[in-house]
């Protein structure tokens, strides 16, 4: 047997499913605890308990959790963090975390040291590294007592060669400092890489806590399975992995929840919208993998660019307020987590999404009694503004004209009708309420590379060759079982305003994870 | 006389964006880097044109090459001054007064980050109102000015001095220098008197930039329609409000190429625009029909928020208001039209300014 157990930790609670193959054997809730631990510790053996799980047939556990984006927002136990750029004279204009809020520079701002190195956009160097002027440099962080470095090189995407090399004299001169290198974080767009880099190096001392507690807790309930951890691209990295990149859990938690209603729908082209107490998320799946933002994301108030889910959120829930005294109106407010006591249905005094569902004999929910006496008229128009906000919001999210299936997950999704525009189905599979506990333990490995290449008629193929080739190797890398590994998404962007034509190309690949390793 | 503070630069850099017409480059790079400047040196003076003295030596400075290499090798902060340096060596005189090049995206704020780094005074104009592709393409061109003697700067400290006989052969020669200098170059060009200045350029671009980012800020802090504030100040028509159905990209000869779809809604419901752009919108087609032309600016507009959207971010799906604004009218004349016209971009059309278009009905 090969038991896999998925647990997500959400704001409001932490789930957790085990699973034998496809088949899902248990799911359950919990709080979610102040301190995360003890509460995953209670949802594994709870679950161990109700699936009379023998422990030495689990194969692994796989935790997606907000604990580290948690960490940035709350400007919470994060490390002083020396920050290198190699960039010679170039760029020196704008240093770094010159636009970050000023109370997480303060925290965050350890050292900065501009040096020489750095590539241009076909692969030419700007400047030879200064071996001198590192060493001085590591020396300097030695004194300092700083415990981790973020690293960034101009073009490192196209030639990370800079940044490894540095890496490895830091590894040799101040072996304990956590290094973090900006090529293996963020793409092109040097400031918001080297945010992420610095976000990443500043969680590092946390991220160690975090995954040897996780490991003590599952190692007391008996289970010796390797743990993984969720990423935001809806692929698993090792614990050691998440040590070295904790940043890459950030927005885990939906992108878990449309793997998730991928597996539970059979699905692997489509919608998904995540209907919770206040907010629905909406994402599109392409392939099974949730489609990544193009742009800026912000992080506490940090441009980034590393790879994050493209999810559309707007304050339609099944708390969401309803407001009939001037005009009908839905949301944004809602009851939140006070629902079980707010609502109509649940003897409460505020009119709620939820209420309408129940009232209209959608859901049955609470006391259908209560709601008895609300205008059907009214009921009716209400239910219908939310069926026209959500489906403007997923059009807004579609790439081509042509309609698609959807499929609701998460416990709001009885306030959405079937009849959303533009769809050809509406899909609401069994367990939905537990998506993202099962798109935690059903993830692949996956890898991905952004590279900017001059392109002749002759070479194109060839370069586009070469690039798969290293995105195949960067996956297997991470785990994958090779023959597993496929490329799931190529994009290709010719650069403007020049005569040469060089493209920017970003390829991604998964593959099944190899539970041997 | 006045000078710039951080908010001004906010407001700057969101009315720059829109008068980019889709192209330009994100002035959020340009942004952070006259934010640093003035942090550094102190604000520049920003001038009248009125209030430069005839004999005055004005210079305009910008950059040039691919806004994807912009957000990666970021500017040194050194390579304007290098090059107003190395202009001033080659002209014997010294440079008084800097000018904008291209208000539109990213251009609209080197030149304020280059004159606090000086201590020159800058003068409230530019060479496009809008922005284009080519550097030529500057009224200064309509005025028998060259754009040469030109300097030519990146930041490894190197300077070319660029003497050439036209300005189109400027700017082929300067194209292939900037990609040997890693694709993102920085200028000095069209040395010009403050006589010929007055004339030349287009007056009061950057109070303009400024007051079109203001009026969106004040309509989105007061909750009214962005789309006609903006309107009213940019003296824009209406031409469309809908859903991006298609974006159809290609590169050709290094230009990102293409055509925009929308389907109408609200007032529009029922009816397609087709919008063609080379980095910067060009053409504007209402139901098949011809509703706007380059040189007049054709911008996409986020109609809740009234941001200005880039041909770069259009994606199906999106909901877009567009609107027309009159260009100067230095390039509604035969000169102007032969340099920035349909007709240089490749369409075999006639010019009509777009307060004379009549959409159908």
């Amino acid at each position: 047997m090969s038991i896999r157990i998925g647990v997500d930790v959400g704001g409001t609670n932490t789930d957790a499913v085990a699973f034998d193959g496809k088949k899902l054997l248990a799911l359950i809730k919990t709080p979610t605890t102040a301190d995360v631990i003890s509460g995953v510790t209670l949802a594994i053996g709870q679950i161990v308990n109700q699936a009379k799980l023998d422990v030495s047939s689990v194969s692994a556990v796989m935790v997606g959790t907000t604990h580290f984006t948690n960490a940035i927002v709350e400007a919470k136990h994060l490390l002083p963090t020396a920050i290198v750029r190699l960039c010679g004279r170039s760029t020196r204009a704008l240093p770094p975390m010159r636009d970050w809020p000023p109370f997480l520079r303060d925290i965050i701002g350890g050292e900065i040291f501009l040096l020489n190195g750095g590539h241009e956009f076909d692969g030419r160097l700007i400047e030879k590294l200064d071996l001198d002027e590192i060493d001085q440099t590591i020396k300097r962080i030695g004194e300092l007592q700083l415990q981790t470095v973020a690293i960034s090189s101009v073009f490192s995407p196209v030639n990370a060669c800079h940044e490894k090399e540095v890496s490895e004299r830091f590894s040799v001169l101040l072996p304990n400092v956590a290094v973090s290198i900006s090529s293996e974080i963020g793409r092109i767009g040097l400031l918001e890489r080297e945010n992420a880099t610095i976000l990443n190096a500043c969680l590092r001392g946390i991220a160690d806590k975090m995954i040897a507690a996780l490991n003590n807790s599952i190692r007391d309930l008996g289970i010796e399975a390797s743990l993984f951890i969720s990423q935001n691209d809806g692929t698993l990295m090792s614990a050691e992995y998440t040590n070295r990149y904790p940043i890459a859990t950030f927005a885990s938690g939906p992108t878990n929840s449309m793997r998730g209603a991928a597996f539970l729908s059979g699905q692997t082209d489509c919608a998904v919208i995540d209907i919770g107490g206040t907010t629905s998320d909406i994402g599109i799946l392409r392939a099974g993998f949730p489609r990544e933002a193009s742009s800026a994301v912000n992080v506490g108030g940090v441009r980034t660019n590393f790879r994050m889910p493209d999810v559309h959120s707007i304050g339609v829930g099944g708390g969401s307020i309803i407001r009939t005294d001037s005009g009908l109106s839905v949301g944004p407010d809602s009851v939140g987590f006070r629902i079980r006591t707010e609502a109509l249905v649940f003897g409460g005094s505020t009119l709620t999404a939820t209420d309408l569902a129940v009232a209209a004999g959608r859901a049955d929910v609470g006391d259908r009694s209560l709601v008895a006496h609300l205008d059907q008229g009214m009921v009716r128009d209400a239910l219908e503004l939310i069926r026209q906000k959500i489906g403007t919001a997923l059009d807004a999210m579609m790439t081509t004209p042509e309609p698609i299936p959807v499929v609701l997950v998460g416990g709001g999704h009885i306030i959405c009708g079937d009849d959303i525009p533009n769809t050809s189905a509406t899909i609401r599979p069994n367990n939905l309420e537990v998506a993202n506990a099962v798109g935690a333990a059903i993830a692949q490995v996956g890898s991905q590379v952004d590279r900017i290449v001059p392109i002749t008629p002759d070479n194109r193929n060839q370069a586009i060759e070469q690039i798969r080739h290293e995105t195949i190797a960067r996956c297997i890398s991470a785990g994958a079982i090779p023959q597993s590994v496929s490329i799931i998404e190529i994009e290709e962007v010719p650069l403007a305003y020049l005569p040469s034509n060089s493209i920017r190309i970003r390829m991604r690949a998964v593959g099944d994870l190899d539970f041997v390793k | 006389m006045r000078t710039l503070n951080t908010s001004s630069l906010d407001h700057l850099a969101v009315g720059a964006a829109l008068l980019g017409a889709g192209g330009g480059g994100d002035p959020y790079i340009g942004k952070l880097l006259a934010s640093w400047a003035i942090e550094t040196y102190g604000s520049p003076q920003i001038v009248d044109p009125s209030e430069v003295p005839d004999d005055a030596l004005c210079v305009m400075t910008g950059s040039m090459g691919a806004p994807t290499v912009a957000i990666e090798r970021l500017p040194g902060g050194d390579e304007l001054h290098l090059a107003l340096l190395a202009l001033e060596r080659y002209l014997g005189k010294s440079i008084t007064h800097l000018v904008g090049m291209e208000i539109g995206g990213i251009n609209s704020m080197l030149p304020i980050a280059s004159a606090a780094r000086s201590g020159l005074p800058l003068v409230d104009c530019d060479g496009m109102g809008r922005a284009f592709p080519e550097l030529q393409m500057c009224t200064p061109s309509l005025f028998g000015i060259l754009a040469s003697p030109m300097v030519i700067a990146d930041a490894k400290g190197n300077t070319v001095v660029i003497d050439s006989a036209d300005n189109h052969t400027a700017e082929k020669m300067a194209r292939l220098i900037t990609i040997e200098m890693g694709a993102v170059s920085y200028i000095a060009l069209y040395p010009q008197s403050g006589k010929s200045l007055k004339e030349s350029m287009i007056p009061r671009t950057l109070a303009f930039a400024e007051n079109i980012g203001a009026v969106i800020a004040h309509a989105r802090a007061k909750k009214v329609d962005p789309l006609a504030a903006l309107l009213e100040v940019t003296r824009g028509v209406r031409l469309f409000e809908g859903k991006i159905t298609d974006v159809d990209r290609r590169t050709v000869h290094g230009f990102a190429r293409g055509v925009v779809s929308l389907s109408g809604i609200g007032p529009d419901t029922g009816s397609t625009l087709k919008v063609k752009f080379q980095n910067e919108n060009l053409i504007a087609e209402y139901n098949g029909i011809i509703v706007a032309t380059v040189p007049d600016l054709i911008c996409f507009i986020e109609p809740s928020t009234g941001t200005p959207m880039t041909t770069e971010e259009l994606r199906y799906g999106l909901r877009a208001a567009v609107i027309g604004i009159p260009c100067d009218s230095r390039w509604r004349t035969d000169s102007g039209l032969q340099l920035v016209g349909p007709k240089y971009f490749g369409y075999d059309l006639t010019y009509t300014p777009i307060e004379n278009f009549v959409k159908p009905t």
